[in-house]
């Protein structure tokens, strides 16, 4: 292939597309002649065919970074925020990274790295980056025990979904995510922003939720996505009242039926899908019909390039987006020897319909009898004065195990009101969960943690 | 409230609870006899422990466990708070 083929971030930004920007609770930067500038002060080109790592203090600079990386360096691996730095060197060595593009230079010297390039804010440059290869893309996965496993993507991959789905005509949208763009789930949102020729405004980690809706709003933002976790507190904050987005996004997460109620309640005007991709399968599907779950048809047939099967009770996903390998010197196999990655997120086929039941590493065991706590929990979250909810096994010496759930209460509810809450739940429960799964103990907690991927955090306390 | 009447309590609670009609607790009546399955014991000796302080089954690893109703109370007052 020649250089001239390869698509590359900067193929989607140009002058013809006037009033584009990106802000963060800091700045606001055009992207129109984005390209006119630098935030490397003009060293991009000695980026070229290195193997880079793009670690940043924010998104904002790193978001620069990729756009002007890309199709220079030979490939570039996007350290998240919550990277711990205990793994950061092994994860060099494996991803054989020679360069470091940082704005914290600082940190940089005297660690061996051959080459540290400081990123800003953009400055004018005359050595205007160009297009010599196609750069591979590397992003951890987000695991939450052991280094991180480091996924190679190319950008045709990671965009697949959103060539696929075409952005509809008019005018152009204003993307937002409750993600950092350097986990999967955030940069397909930011890569749908700079391909759909529209505009971004990103997350800023702590900002309180009031304060992040107001910002939304001041940035115009008709497109959104975030995890079940994120929606829940946005919906019981109140802070949704002033807020009327076009499309509304979930993913990361299994969106349950209270959770896409409450979202159609809160946005009666707007599209609400929820999407099913992971860090190594890629987009599989968006779902837009308000429904928990998925239509069985889905399974078994190409669509774009994704094909789905589930065995052993997990759904696999063969997918021209899926990551192409695991990047390192013990590496594991990406796929099985058919090209199906295994999600590890298990499903349950009822009538026409396929249910996410839980991830298969997370089942409670009561005596040998099982249940995923996301069941449990999806009972629970359906109680109106619900805010979040996390079920876990406690050990016994009797069953090895019993489910506990901690639930986290909505802002304004009495608290006077808890024993009787605790009652109508654990009622709820009893009517719809086989006695196993039934809590023995329900505590309520201040606050369930979070992980700076969205995600309700299941390590055991 | 002493230990006895609040294991007592428990597990008319937890009976309740399970849909488990239970006979008077004699102490000599069996554990079998109560109608209470593992899920309920294990119930049981949780709540217990938060209750009490103290789950006598998990400290002692050679505990044998108690066979009637009086065991299974003296198993809680026979440990140490």
């Amino acid at each position: 292939m020649s250089p001239r083929e390869i698509v590359a971030l900067r193929d989607y930004l140009g002058p013809e597309l006037a009033g584009r920007i990106m802000s963060d609770a800091r700045h606001r930067l055009s992207l129109t002649d984005i390209l006119s500038g630098s935030c490397l002060g003009g060293r991009a080109p000695e980026l070229s065919g290195r193997s880079v790592l793009l670690a940043t203090s924010g998104q904002l600079i790193s978001a620069l970074a990729m756009i002007e990386i890309d199709g220079v360096a030979r490939r570039m691996l996007l350290c998240p925020p919550d990277l711990n730095p205990a793994h950061l060197d092994s994860l060099m060595v494996d991803a054989g990274i020679d360069a470091v593009v940082t704005d914290l230079p600082d940190r940089w010297t005297g660690r061996g790295v051959g080459l540290v390039v400081a990123a800003g804010l953009p400055v004018a440059s005359d050595a205007t980056a160009r297009t010599e290869r196609a750069t591979e893309w590397l992003m951890l996965t987000s695991g939450t025990s052991g280094v991180p496993k480091i996924v190679g993507h190319t950008l045709e991959g990671l965009s697949g979904a959103i060539v696929a789905d075409r952005p509809a005509p008019g005018t152009p949208p204003v993307w937002a995510t409750f993600y950092d763009i350097r986990r999967y789930g955030g940069l397909q949102i930011f890569l749908r922003a700079i391909i759909g020729g529209g505009s971004m405004v990103l997350s800023e980690p702590g900002e309180a939720l009031a304060d992040s809706v107001a910002r939304l709003n001041a940035g115009g933002v008709t497109h959104i996505s975030g995890t079940p976790s994120h929606w829940r507190k946005l919906l019981m904050s109140g802070s949704a009242a002033d807020f009327s987005p076009r499309y509304v996004r979930l993913s990361g997460e299994i969106a349950d039926q209270a959770v896409l109620d409450g979202l159609r309640l809160a946005f009666p005007d707007a599209s609400i899908g929820h999407a099913y991709a992971s860090t190594e399968a890629g987009v599989g599907f968006a779902v837009n019909d308000g429904k928990e779950g998925f239509p069985a048809d889905l399974i078994g047939v190409n669509r774009d390039g994704v094909e789905m099967k589930v065995e052993d009770g997990s759904l696999r996903i063969r997918s021209r987006r899926a990551a192409h390998a695991y990047v390192g010197l013990s590496a594991a196999d990406l796929t099985d020897s058919e090209g199906f990655v295994d999600t590890g997120d298990m499903v349950e086929l009822r009538g026409n319909r396929y249910y996410f039941v839980g991830r298969r590493g997370g089942i409670i065991n009561i005596g040998g009898l099982k249940v995923h706590p996301e069941e449990i929990e999806a009972v629970i979250n359906r109680h109106p004065e619900v805010l979040m909810s996390r079920a876990r096994s406690r050990k016994s010496p009797i069953t090895g195990g019993i489910v506990v759930a901690d639930v986290v209460l909505a802002a304004g509810c009495d608290a006077g009101r808890s024993d009787a809450v605790r009652g109508e739940i654990l009622a709820d429960c009893r009517a719809s969960l086989a006695a196993h799964k039934v809590p023995a103990m329900l505590r309520f907690v201040d606050q369930l943690d979070v992980t700076s991927a969205g995600k309700l955090a299941r390590h055991d306390a | 409230m002493s230990v006895k009447s609040r294991i007592i309590s428990a597990m008319k609670q937890i009976a309740e609870e399970q849909k488990v009609k239970l006979p008077p607790l004699d102490d000599d009546l069996s554990l079998h006899e109560t109608g209470f399955d593992s899920l309920a014991f294990a119930i049981l000796v949780a709540r217990l422990e938060d209750d009490l302080g103290i789950d006598p089954f998990t400290i002692a690893e050679d505990a044998a466990f108690p066979h009637t109703v009086g065991e299974f109370i003296r198993a809680y007052e026979n440990v140490p708070a």
